[in-house]
């Protein structure tokens, strides 16, 4: 696919947790699986500063949904809760965000306001989530490209969502609050790959300040991705790094379809006819479970006429991106399930014959469509009532939108995107002045390629190796072992990287080799308790389960050997084996069967050396 | 240079949309109004992406008007009357329990007119045909006797008319003016509800919706003629408790559920449509009320270590003193010879607890008993304010000060509970 050519335009927002306390309170920022209690809100779509009700947040709040929350001790007071105004910005977070920067070149605004961003999906307990544009105008240097980054915000995580069920969502209050920096880019990224790439770089370059949360979900990428004749379409929190390049090539592609979708519709003069048609008498005797267990509690079926729709939404399997799917998509955030269209029917227990009777009924031509649901009230008709809005907008093209990014890097509507009216001021928190003084003082950030060439330079390492130390967050282990252990700076790289992977891949938890446990072993090592060839024996045997690095040496069987003892092996070995000494290369054939029984308990060296002497010891034959 | 001499000299206001020129680069937005908190050096401007940011002064080296700020139109209209529904008052004293931000200054504005209110809050409206006024907009801590007066005429004005009514009102005092209600309003043919919010209703978790919706029921259905306040029952958007006017106290500075019923039971609950009354409240009558009150009395908080100069200061000019004691009901032994004293001139002196909860009983202790031989009433389990409230209307009602001792010791609008629950 030639990206260019397609006219893909994708920016990326980055949002990284900060590893301090809660950007509005004194909790701490770890999460944590035990519940202390639970408690219900409703949210109302406020409205903005100018007056306007944010779209997205209006059609959230029609949804009529019911939050719980779940508390965590430690890690939720009542700012959280929503029942304690926010305390002063934590001015850790804030000093990182500083940091970072001005590494950008960023321009630093002369005061910071806090915002509050209306979200009234209920993943913050105020209904809005608290940020603030910190600096502007940053630039990222990648490859030859500079990449421009507009904003760096510091704003507040959202809580976690556990689970939903029917109207009621449940989320846990451990990660709202929680610091995050938000990074965005210029729309100036043109190809999947490309997109991946400046992510990477962009973490990494957070990752340098040593000042950021690592694992799963602390951070995630939100993507901003057109193609020419699309529009906006933004992908929330992305966790995956690898899967960046799937979401813009699945989205190009979606865009392409319904623009492909929209030409078709607009020639056939394309229509949605605003009226929801009761078909209930067609399926009194329906076979299709989904009908007949609405039908038998109490609810309708009601179609849709959608003129000029046929073969344009798409047969199941048949494609990946239909136009159905779309309209499916919609009806299911208004809490509607299972609808069906005509392109996909007969089918599903639905029959040929209620078909045809469904076209006469909405008098179909026979470039004409129609969707069907079966339900109760409220809940069908606002479902359909969403599909024919969306059916609408096909008609003139790609809609501007939020989608939220799927495992197996599709996507799935979420809401409208946000406008611009949902933002105004926290006024509970005082705006912060940028003096010379908070300015000072900020983290040295190294970025990753410099630091790659410092390895490689200092410690005499290739630099993929130091590349690989560096991306597993193993480089503060790295320097200061070697600090502590120069004489094994080899050994150091191997063990943190592919000793570390090796383990890791056998399904060995490698995070209980902290930074004391490797010292207690080089130290070991260094000080002559077993050989280089028994690292890794040393290392299996306590990941393994035992308890000291002492235990887990004995346990390997690595414990280097006096010389009286690799005397007594080769000694042995002779004895068993007198026709060594008739062979061309004696000393050779001895040295291959002592190291098979002495490999990590005695170094090469001296059993070389005593191989040697206890042959020049023997009669030459 | 300071933001105002600035905007001054350049003749613009907030709103205005403006291109600032700086020595960094060129922005363009929406000038905004000054945080308390902002540096007097630095202008505050609203971007197109949303976001509000300062700019140093020094730094502008010239600022060019895009856009006259537009004027806020207020939103009149008014809403058809459905005869099949109540007719409910909306008394607006102040507080932000119904409305809206206007982005032109920042402000929260109460909303006035039917037509705002029904657009804050569609759903009043299916409860009830609903009149709004706003009697005043005060904050809370700013309420006088003669505010609480005022609000009496206005109620009584709404009663007459055959309205139930609500007041929204800021929670720091609430208590204060449901208690001085109670006392005014001896007899009343429907229920009089306070109400107002923890969270500020421009906010989408704002607590004001379902308070407001949940007074609004109460007001107009509960077979009730007295003075009630009506809060969120826990930290859940799901349940509002009533409380009698004067045994309501707001227990905590920033929780929804604040608000509690002190030595007494809660007077009922509103759960979705469900309006429940616990029977500790008066029933309808017809509508009495006397406003009269004694503004000399004084509420004095002991603590270990007053002055005898502060302890009488207290006294000085006063008709009447509510002490708030510790515990059972105590000041220092010293000071029994000066509440003596003034009482002799004619100062009526009550007695309740600091604890909040539980009954004042001078017999236990000697301090106690010396202060009941000097004269000092007994203020039971009555929360200190709703004393101090209800002073103030004994004074005014009173004959003589055995009366004032009657009165103050006899429970009048179920402000002292004979007993208390375990
Ligand atoms: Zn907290």
């Amino acid at each position: 696919m030639d990206w260019k050519s397609i006219g893909l335009k994708v920016g990326l927002e980055i949002h990284q947790q900060l590893d301090t306390k809660k950007l509005f309170c004194d909790c701490s920022s770890e999460l944590c699986e035990e519940v202390a209690g639970t408690f219900v809100r409703k949210l109302k779509a406020a409205e903005g500063e100018s007056g306007e009700i944010d779209l997205a947040a209006k059609e959230t709040a029609e949804r009529n949904l019911v939050f719980r929350y779940e508390v965590i001790r430690g890690s939720t007071c009542l700012v959280e809760c929503d029942e304690e105004p926010p305390h002063a910005l934590n001015p850790e977070a804030l000093k990182i965000v500083l940091s970072i920067a001005k590494h950008l070149n960023a321009e630093v605004l002369d005061e910071i306001h806090v915002m509050r961003k209306i979200v009234v999906d209920g993943s913050n307990t105020t209904g809005f989530q608290r940020t603030a544009l910190v600096a502007v105008g940053g630039k990222l240097k990648v490859g030859e490209k500079e990449i421009g980054i507009p904003t760096l915000c510091l704003e507040e995580d959202a809580a976690r969502k556990m689970e939903m069920e029917g109207q009621e969502v449940t989320y846990r209050l451990d990660r709202l609050g929680i610091p995050l920096i938000e990074i965005a880019t210029t729309p100036d990224l043109h190809t999947p790959e490309e997109v991946r790439e400046v992510a990477e770089r962009i973490g990494l370059m957070l990752r340098a300040t040593r000042k950021v949360k690592r694992g799963i979900g602390t951070i995630r990428e939100d993507l901003n991705i057109s193609v020419g004749g699309g529009a906006r379409v933004e992908i929330k929190g992305v966790q995956e790094l690898n899967l960046l390049p799937e979401y813009v090539k699945n989205e190009a592609m979606r865009q392409l379809k319904l623009v492909e979708v929209s030409k078709k519709l607009q020639e056939r003069n394309a229509m949605v006819v605003d009226k929801l048609f009761d078909v209930t008498p067609v399926f009194a005797g329906s076979n299709s479970k989904v009908i007949k267990s609405a039908l038998n509690s109490g609810g309708k079926v009601l179609a849709v006429k959608l003129i000029g729709f046929a073969g344009l939404l798409g047969k199941k399997w048949e494609e990946m991106h239909r136009l159905g799917s779309e309209l499916a998509q919609h009806a299911r955030v208004f809490g509607l399930g299972g609808i069906f269209h005509s392109d996909e029917l007969p089918n599903y227990g639905i029959t040929a014959e209620e078909v045809a009777r469904i076209r006469e009924l909405l008098a179909l031509a026979e470039n004409d469509a129609f969707v069907l649901a079966a339900g109760d009230g409220e809940k069908l008709e606002r479902g359909l009532r969403a599909v024919m809005q969306r059916a609408r907008v096909a008609i003139a093209g790609v809609p501007e939108e939020t989608r939220d990014p799927l495992p197996d890097g599709t996507t799935r509507y979420s809401r409208p995107l946000p406008g611009g009216a949902r933002m105004y001021p926290e006024t509970d928190v005082p705006p912060i002045r940028v003096t010379p003084s908070l300015m000072a003082d900020l983290i040295p950030i190294e970025e990753f390629e410099e630091k790659v060439a410092r390895f490689s330079r200092e410690y005499g390492i290739s630099t993929e190796i130091a590349g690989q130390i560096i991306r597993d967050w193993r480089d503060l282990e790295f320097e200061s072992l070697c600090a502590k252990f120069p004489a094994a700076i080899s050994e150091i790289a191997r063990v943190l990287t592919n000793t570390l992977g090796e383990m890791q891949g056998r399904g060995l938890d490698v995070e209980k080799l902290s930074q004391p446990v490797l010292e207690e072993i080089f130290c070991a090592y260094i000080s002559g308790k077993f050989a280089k060839e028994g690292i890794e024996k040393v290392i299996e045997a306590f990941l393994l389960g035992a308890p000291t690095i002492e235990k887990a040496i004995e346990k390997s069987g690595v414990a280097k050997l006096s010389v009286e003892e690799v005397e007594k092996v080769v000694e042995e070995l002779l004895a068993a084996h007198p026709e060594i000494k008739a062979k061309p290369n004696p000393e050779g054939a001895l040295m291959g069967l002592a190291m098979a029984k002495l490999r990590g308990r005695a170094d090469g060296k001296t059993v070389n050396d005593v191989v040697r002497k206890k042959l020049s010891g023997s009669p030459q034959v | 240079m300071n933001y105002e001499e600035f905007l001054k000299q350049k003749g613009l206001e907030p709103g205005d949309v403006v291109k600032i020129d700086t020595i960094t680069g060129t922005v363009q937005g929406i000038l905004m109004p000054h945080h308390e908190f902002s540096d007097e050096g630095v202008l505050v401007v609203k971007l197109k992406n949303g976001y509000n940011i300062g700019l140093a002064i020094e730094k502008i080296k010239g600022v060019e008007l895009v856009q006259k700020r537009k004027t806020v139109r207020e939103e009149e209209g008014s809403v058809e009357r459905s005869p099949e529904l109540p007719d409910v008052a909306v008394v607006g004293t102040g507080g932000t329990i119904a409305s809206y931000v206007d982005y032109h200054t920042g402000a929260v504005h109460p909303a006035k007119s039917p037509g705002e209110l029904v657009k804050a809050m569609p759903e009043l409206f299916r409860v009830a045909n609903i009149h709004p006024e706003i009697l005043f907009s005060v904050l809370s801590e700013d309420m006088d006797v003669k505010m609480w007066q005022q609000i009496a005429e206005k109620v009584a004005e709404k009663l007459r008319n055959g309205m139930g009514v609500v007041i929204t009102h800021g929670t720091d005092t609430m208590g204060y003016t449901a208690a001085a209600l109670a006392f005014m309003f001896t007899s009343l043919p429907c229920p009089v509800v306070l109400v107002g919010s923890q969270r500020s209703s421009d906010r989408p978790s704002s607590d004001a919706h379902l308070n407001l919706l949940s007074a609004v029921r109460f007001a107009a259905s509960a077979d009730v003629g007295d003075v009630c306040v009506v809060m969120h029952e826990g930290t859940s958007d799901n349940r509002c408790a009533v409380h009698p006017g004067t045994k309501v106290r707001k227990m905590h500075t920033t929780r929804r559920d604040a608000f509690r019923t002190v030595n007494a039971r809660e007077a009922g609950y509103v759960d979705g449509e469900k309006v429940v009354v616990n029977g500790n409240l008066r029933k309808p009558g017809p509508l009495r009320y006397d406003t009269r009150m004694e503004e000399r009395v004084n509420l004095l908080y002991y603590y270990p270590g007053m002055s005898e100069r502060l302890f009488r200061a207290h006294f000085e000019g006063a008709k009447g003193v509510v002490i708030a004691g510790t515990g059972l009901g105590h000041v220092n032994s010293r000071f029994v010879p000066v509440v003596r004293d003034y009482i002799r001139q004619g100062c009526a002196v009550v007695m309740t607890s600091q604890c909040i909860h539980g009954t004042v009983n001078m017999n236990v202790y000697s301090t106690g008993r010396e202060l009941i031989r000097a004269g000092v009433i007994d203020g039971k389990d009555m929360l200190a304010e709703t004393a101090y409230v209800k002073l103030m209307w004994v004074l005014a009602h009173a004959g003589n000060q055995d009366e004032v001792k009657t009165l103050m010791e006899t429970s009048i609008a179920g402000e002292i509970s004979a007993r208390r629950e375990v």
